[in-house]
């Protein structure tokens, strides 16, 4: 099921049908857009006296173009100042009802939250200031002058990180001249040249109405749900839903970067574009990754590289799926004088999964693993809320959850295999080490 | 058998936050405390194990030992070959891991709410019949140095924090790193793991806490056919090893190549477990809240976006802990100050708060936070098992976690200064500042090996 970009408003597109099996103990999302664009998903949960709302915008740091940095400076703006109100005394008006407001600033996404008491005396305060923060931040100069010396030394911080090092070069080179390849924190020459402006038309252009999603999960009535997207919502104008982004190009060669770093371990970190949300290979890239490196200390690279050999604390590999192909990456961290015999391992352990495919022991476990964990994955109302600003980010249907566990369990191993063969190229990896010799 | 040690919580009919989130307690006849707390809101539970043991019962020589005996835990039993565990629990759906910390060590399960049983048969398994394997064991020592690496050697930060512990305590036990130091690690035995877990494992060293759409009934049942037919084993409850009296300021540098530098303030004071006050440990909680409860509070509002002296600082205090802790400060300078006026300005925070009442306003905000806090814990089944494992596993019962709140409540402007005053001194503080060095690699490289000890 699609999602209407334009003309619906007020309308549930998703029946209570979508519910023919029950699956866990949640309500069926509801669905409509504001009156000015915005799309809004909205799963009542009773229980507890309290809400939360997510409100992402498609305004992520692959919105940067030329000035890495901008996304994340003006995200980082938003609650420093705003309406009028000064940064002291937003966190004073939230704080003083209890509410408490988080945000994230991703290469997708712009991501702005609240948790707040459902009572009207804390929800009505907390909502007032919430809805400043979104439409009308000041970008006062004083505080964007501040915020810049801070986040410099956020940057600097970061280098002294080996790891952070390893991630920052892997998507530098994992993209090319894509807008995923833009550092999100910026680096300390583009930042200093970010100016009010900038966060200003930045802002002006990405925190719109159509251009927003709104997650709504707490004990509110579908009325008061509708009220409080409108009221978030009404300072924004319409404005236009940000263009897609371009196709990620594949990797044309291996290739390999060492960056030395005074740390005891070299982390590692290998691989290539994966896939996009709703990518048609998502189910069988999922499952499989999961046998690979996804399930914890049961899976091939946790076997071989930690509890065979001892190599490393902690091995992985997973699928980021993205508005476009997000990275497949597998990493650990070893010793420095070990990292070459890691990495072989690592690069073994993958050939030979590419090559054959998971047993049907494997997979069946996988599938045992992801189907009996379903219920685990929407056990809170900070869980549900994620989920309903990812499907509506990505416009997955809305019954995403419920068809679930069945796609999971309609994988054969030839789809799997098939998949990870055309997927993945073992001798086209990109392979960042961080360490010293 | 087991026996009910207590009835439900509370009156069911009086203000219950939630639905139905009812605490029940169980005692196993071999001594294994049991804690059911219902909550009816996902067809989910949470099952986990926690242990009286933990870095503040090692001693020189054998630190990490808890933490290392946590990681065998997953390799085997007469039963269940090594990683069967985590096989079988994956294949339940489940999710599951462990943790320790200076006083306790606990395992945990999240699962389906019908599959508490395989949980408890696992767990009930390895409680008593571990087997400890020398291969296994020279396997999973490397694992947790590398670990070790990652979180402590290779991160400036906890470099400081681990160093500046180590000099706050002298005499008590709260001086030893959880992960251990390298050097211990290196000289671990398969036969000091072996005599831990004799000394520690055992049903009435345990309290088993399952959170989550389950009968209480029911669990207790399950709980005694699986847990039941362990033996108990005598239990030697650690001695006492308060900290000696602190008499003067405590000053270290730690050099590290790193690019930030950093400052750590502590100041001696008492918990909930060895206040003679008992109104004194929610008076520092307050107290840490008005300099850090959020982004209005004093050190974010004064330092980071007022006088701008700091990029970051922060606040922190626990109440519940064995032995005497510490209120903690930390923080990194802004780019044009150094690590000396942050503390200048650090100390000025804490002179304010010994001169002068903390205002109505600042007041009424914590308290509002707590208050809305203890609702929004409600929302994660997890969250709620662990605050009492923890409350139990510190001898301090789960029950005072109902206490919170009203004593948060009831805490005066009169009574935060006071705490200041008695203990936010000089003589009761320990600094550790971070020096960076240069990023260089070639220089650190050899360093490095040698203070890892892995010199190839």
């Amino acid at each position: 099921m699609s999602v209407d970009r334009r003309g619906w408003s007020y309308v549930v597109l998703c029946l209570l049908t979508c519910f023919a099996t029950p699956v866990a103990a949640m309500a069926p999302i509801e669905h409509w857009q504001t009156d000015n664009g915005a799309r809004v998903y909205f799963v009542p949960a009773p229980e507890l006296p309290m809400v939360d709302v997510q409100v992402v915008f498609d305004a992520g740091s692959a919105r940067d173009a030329d000035r890495a940095g901008l996304a994340q400076f003006t995200h980082h703006l938003l609650d420093q100042g705003a309406g009028g109100l000064s940064g002291d005394e937003i966190a004073a008006r939230l704080e003083g009802v209890g509410a408490r407001l988080s945000g994230q600033s991703l290469r997708d996404m712009a991501v702005l939250s609240l948790r707040s008491l459902v009572d009207r005396k804390y929800l009505d305060p907390a909502l007032a200031v919430f809805t400043q923060v979104l439409t009308h931040p000041d970008f006062n100069r004083v505080d964007v002058e501040r915020e810049r010396e801070r986040l410099l030394v956020g940057l600097q911080y970061a280098q002294q990180r080996p790891g952070e090092v390893a991630e920052k070069a892997f998507y530098a080179g994992l993209y090319g001249d894509h807008p995923y390849a833009t550092p999100s924190e910026g680096t300390a020459e583009s930042l200093k040249a970010i100016d009010r402006d900038a966060l200003r038309a930045f802002h002006t252009q990405y925190y719109v109405a159509r251009n927003a999603v709104i997650a709504i999960v707490g004990a509110l009535d579908r009325a008061q749900a509708e009220a409080l997207a409108a009221q978030l919502t009404r300072g924004l104008p319409a404005g236009e839903r940000a263009l897609e982004l371009p196709p990620v190009p594949d990797l044309s060669a291996a290739a390999e970067r060492h960056i030395p770093h005074p740390s005891t371990q070299t982390h590692i970190l290998v691989g290539q574009p994966g896939m996009r949300r709703g990518d048609p290979d998502y189910f069988a890239l999922y499952v499989g990754n999961y046998v690979l490196g996804g399930g914890g200390l049961v899976s091939r690279l946790s076997t071989e590289v930690r509890e065979k050999r001892g190599l490393s604390y902690s091995v992985y590999s997973y699928f980021l799926p993205m508005a476009r192909r997000g990275p497949f990456q597998m990493g650990l961290q070893t010793r420095n004088d070990q990292a070459a015999e890691a990495l072989k391992v690592l690069r073994a352990t993958l050939t030979r999964y590419v090559a054959e495919g998971p047993t049907a022991a494997e997979l069946e476990a996988a599938k045992k693993n992801i189907t009996g964990g379903q219920a685990l994955r929407i056990d809170s109302n900070r869980k549900i809320l994620e989920y309903l600003a990812v499907i509506g980010f990505y416009d997955l249907p809305l019954d995403y959850l419920e068809t679930f566990n069945a796609k999971v369990e309609a994988l054969t191993l030839e789809q799997v295999n098939d998949a990870f063969k055309r997927r993945l190229q073992p001798a086209h990896m990109l392979t960042v080490q961080v360490g010293s010799e | 058998m087991v026996l009910p040690a207590a009835a439900p919580a509370a009156d069911p009919s009086a203000e219950q936050p939630a639905a139905a989130t009812r605490t029940h307690e169980f005692m196993l006849d071999n001594g294994m405390k049991l804690i059911v707390k219902e909550d009816h809101r996902a067809p989910v539970v949470v099952s986990q194990v926690w242990y009286k043991v933990g870095s503040s019962y090692e001693h020189g020589g054998i630190t990490g030992i808890s933490h290392v005996l946590e990681h065998m835990m997953f390799k085997g039993t007469k039963k269940h070959g090594p990683g069967e565990f985590s096989r079988i629990i994956a294949e339940n759906g489940g999710r599951e891991n462990a943790f320790t910390g200076r006083d306790y060590t606990a395992y945990f399960q999240s699962l389906e709410k019908g599959r508490l049983p395989v949980a408890f048969e696992l767990e009930s398994d390895r409680m008593r019949n571990l087997q400890l394997q020398q291969a296994e064991f020279a396997k999973e020592v490397k694992v947790v140095m590398e670990e070790r690496r990652m979180r402590t050697e290779d991160n400036a930060s906890a470099l400081t924090y681990e160093q500046f512990n180590a000099v706050a305590f002298l005499s008590s036990p709260y001086r030893i790193p959880i992960i251990g130091w390298m050097g211990d690690l290196q000289g671990l035995t398969l036969d000091e793991l072996h005599a831990w877990y004799r000394k520690w494992y055992a049903p009435n060293n345990a309290t088993l806490v399952v959170a989550g759409d389950v009968d209480p009934g029911e669990v207790r049942a399950l709980a005694e056919r699986y847990f039941g037919p362990l033996e108990p084993d005598t239990v030697t409850p650690p001695k006492p090893r308060p900290e000696i009296e602190q008499r003067g300021v405590r000053r270290i540098t730690v050099k590290a190549p790193a690019e930030v530098p950093y400052l750590i303030m502590g100041y001696k004071v008492p918990v909930l477990a060895t206040a003679a006050r008992d109104w004194e440990p929610y008076a520092l909680e307050v107290l840490a809240g008005i300099l850090d409860g959020g982004d209005s509070a004093r050190l974010a509002r004064e330092l980071v976006r007022g006088s701008q002296i700091a990029a970051s600082a922060s606040a922190g205090y626990s109440l519940y802990d064995r032995q005497e802790s510490l209120l903690m400060l930390d923080g990194a300078p802004a780019n044009d100050h150094d690590v000396a006026a942050l503390e200048q300005a650090l100390r000025a925070q804490v002179a304010q708060l010994r001169d002068a009442p903390v205002t109505v306003p600042e007041l009424e905000r914590v308290k509002a936070q707590v208050l809305a806090d203890r609702i929004y814990q409600e929302d994660s089944v997890f969250y709620q098992a662990m605050q009492i494992g923890q409350l139990e596993t510190l001898g301090l019962g789960w029950e005072r976690m109902e206490e919170y709140l009203p004593r948060i409540q009831a805490v005066t402007a009169a009574q935060v200064q006071e705490v200041a005053k008695r203990y936010l001194n000089e003589d009761r503080l320990t600094i550790a500042v971070l020096d960076p060095q240069p990023m260089d690699a070639k220089v650190r490289a050899g360093a490095a090996a040698l203070g890892g000890g892995h010199v190839r």
